[in-house]
């Protein structure tokens, strides 16, 4: 099968994808649909499956059962190099006997397209490493590398580009500006991007859709604010940013939102904003939703309010203070507050949290610890 | 040490140099034994051997009395008499290479890179790849001869299949011989090609197929050139000590007088004839030709940056 040159990327589908390996199961009936010309971003802890996804889309390994087309063309049964797919590696897998120039120019080669060294020292010059055409891999830096590994998979425009937690190697700053121009590349080439990190900032960063994977299956997926805003299970909330939660029984319904006791404090969420209206149920806010005072504020139905506490920890991280209190009878709770430079608050303060309802979310699952308490 | 070091000068830069000085003497020192094993068992017996090939015949009459001398035509005729030995021992030696190359890479690869997920049994793979020299060579070669001898099971068994006519044997032909010298040199060539193969990347591989490389193309663009190094020494390793080889060859082992070697004509002349120029010159052209084609082989091969 011949993979023609295209100009721009295709539309992905999984199809019930399972992957056992002898003991376990790495994947768990994943469905998932990528349009075209989409940045895509696999998001999950290590042994979650999503590198296995990676993997299987690019036919280093066979799924058990399931389909995945590529363009709606099914290649679940065809081997890697008969793919329309190129996969920048996580360790880069640049080949050690070839130059830069010749490592890039390998997949043109392979497809027999014309004039292959042209078209390797252009996308050398794409990720700025024209000068260094000449070189050995093993000469280079580990972001120059990233970047070869990249330049040779952009090449060969593949209908689907797969990157495998290509930036895991690098220091923070470079990672940073690597993030960026990886975005400006997609945006510039059009391609479809699968994108597995277990990095959150860079997922959110540099995606145009997030799935966060856990256990082999996918827990939630969207625009990465749309996410971090209404995580839907306890771990999406507590893996995508943080979160603070509170559970309890819900007592309350009203027209619009729902509140729930814990420890006599009422906290409410909007009824759009829950996943489940009745029972037992975890409502969450973000710590930087959240506003510390060191006077009690006036009750407002519009606001939770919780306190006093006594503050436990400052965290100094630069852009924010990161606060930590214990709330008697619910445990810490975190919140930020932005470095204004005018923050009074000390250690072992007592003060009281407040955070609108509208920023509460609801989950559909409750923590695996509170579980047995029911 | 170090008081002694200060004591003597006040300057920093002899207090810079003394020390270097001495371990400069140091490893000269160490050098010594070396340097001169080399040159009491390597240099001497060299000289020795290129003195000894350009002598002439004393005059006497008597065999084995030479004189010293410079006569340059032992050379031309011992290339004269002996040049098919010279090309049958070129020959055999590239064919037992090939052979054992063709017969390890697979092997090698296995252990190597096949049976990584299978600790014990790259262990028991590899002990039964040196297994064999737990025992004497000689025997064993002499054991093939029992085994291919005229009368064994294996020779009547394909002569009433009609490979072999009634008439024809295989202890003494060009085959037997290749036959001894690819067995016995097999561990020499699987070891170096097992020790490059078990470094190879999968990953590599893997991008490799990523890259529109179908399997084969994936072997000779990627695996092939990494485990050049490996493919080198293991080459030259059978390659050298095959080419000077003279059991298997001789008539007392695998061969015949129609298979002698160079080992074969430089141990009848010494030995037997005692035609001292004679042999010495077959060594030195020996050694000169397995010299220079192992110049050109590396150089061509190109491995510099990998060895």
């Amino acid at each position: 099968m011949a993979t023609e040159f295209v100009a721009r990327g295709s539309n992905l589908d999984l199809v019930g994808i399972r992957k056992e390996f002898p003991g376990f199961t790495a994947i768990d009936d994943l469905d998932l649909h990528i349009p075209a010309g989409e940045f895509f971003a696999l998001l999950g802890p290590s042994g979650c499956g999503k590198t296995t996804t990676l993997r299987l889309v690019a036919g280093l390994e066979e799924p058990t059962s399931g389909q995945i087309l590529i363009g709606g063309k099914d290649v679940s049964h065809t081997k890697p190099h008969e793919r329309p797919v190129n996969t920048v590696f996580q360790s880069y897998a640049l080949f050690p006997h070839m130059s830069v120039l010749e490592n890039v120019a390998f997949g043109l080669k392979q497809r027999k397209i014309a004039d292959p060294l042209k078209r390797a020292s252009e996308a050398l010059d794409l990720v700025q490493l024209g000068h260094l055409a000449g070189r050995r891999p093993q000469q280079l830096s580990g972001g120059q590398q990233q970047r070869v590994a990249l330049a040779r998979a952009l090449v060969n425009r593949p209908s689907l580009l797969l990157l495998d937690e290509p930036l895991g190697a690098l220091d923070l700053k470079l990672r940073r500006e690597m993030q960026i121009e990886l975005k400006a590349i997609q945006i510039e080439v059009g391609l479809t991007f699968l994108h597995v990190t277990h990095d959150q900032e860079e997922a959110m960063d540099m995606a145009d859709t997030v799935a966060v994977m856990n256990k082999g299956r996918i827990e939630q997926m969207g625009a990465p604010e749309k996410l971090y805003d209404r995580p839907k299970t306890v771990f999406v909330s507590k893996f995508l940013g943080q979160s603070n939660l509170f559970i309890g029984k819900i007592v309350e319904t009203s027209a619009n939102s729902l509140s729930i006791d814990v420890a006599g404090y009422k906290i409410s969420v909007p009824k759009d904003r829950a996943e489940k209206h009745t029972g037992k149920i975890a409502i969450g806010v973000r710590p930087e939703k959240a506003d510390l005072f060191q006077t009690k504020p006036a009750d407002s139905s519009s606001e939770n309010l919780i306190g006093p506490g006594e503050v436990k920890d400052i965290r100094f991280t630069g852009v924010s203070n990161q606060f930590l209190v214990d709330v008697p009878n619910i445990g810490l709770v975190t919140v930020f507050e932005q470095n204004e430079g005018n923050s009074t608050v000390e250690l072992g303060d007592q003060v009281w949290i407040s955070w609108k309802v509208e920023h509460s979310f609801g989950l559909a699952d409750l923590p695996a610890d509170t579980l047995d308490e029911e | 040490m170090a008081f002694a070091a200060f004591g003597h000068s006040g300057g920093s830069k002899s207090d810079f140099k003394t020390p270097r000085k001495t371990s400069v003497k140091v490893a000269m020192a160490l050098l010594i034994p070396g340097m001169l094993y080399l040159g009491l068992f390597f240099i001497t017996p060299l000289v020795s051997l290129v003195v000894t090939s350009l002598e002439v015949p004393d005059g006497s009459g008597e065999i084995g009395r030479y004189d010293y001398g410079f006569e340059i035509a032992n050379y031309w005729a011992v290339i004269e008499t002996y040049w098919p030995h010279i090309a049958r021992s070129f020959f055999y030696a590239l064919t037992a290479t090939i052979l054992g190359l063709l017969i390890s890479y697979p092997l090698a690869y296995f252990i190597g890179v096949k049976a990584r997920r299978w600790p014990i049994l790259q262990g028991l793979m590899l002990t039964l790849v040196i297994a064999p020299f737990f025992i004497s060579f000689l025997l064993r070669t002499f054991a093939w001869k029992q085994m291919f001898a005229n009368e064994s099971l294996i020779v009547t068994t394909l002569q009433s299949w009609g490979v072999l006519a009634p008439d024809q044997y295989l202890v003494g032909t060009d085959f037997m011989v290749i036959f001894g010298l690819t067995y016995n040199f097999i561990p020499f060539m699987t070891l170096p090609l097992y020790t490059s193969l078990e470094r190879l990347d999968i990953r590599l591989l893997e991008a490799g197929s990523d890259l529109y490389a179908s399997p084969a193309k994936v072997f000779g663009r990627v695996t092939l050139p990494l485990s050049m190094p490996g493919i080198i020494s293991g080459t030259l390793m059978t390659f050298i000590p095959i080419a000077g080889d003279y059991v298997n060859a001789s008539s007392q082992f695998l061969g015949s007088s129609e298979t002698a070697m160079i080992g074969n004509v430089v141990e009848a002349n010494f030995l037997r004839i005692n035609d001292y120029p004679s042999a010495s010159a077959l060594s030195v052209l020996l050694m000169a030709a397995i010299l220079a084609l192992v110049t050109f082989y590396v150089r061509r091969s190109g491995t510099e940056d990998l060895l």
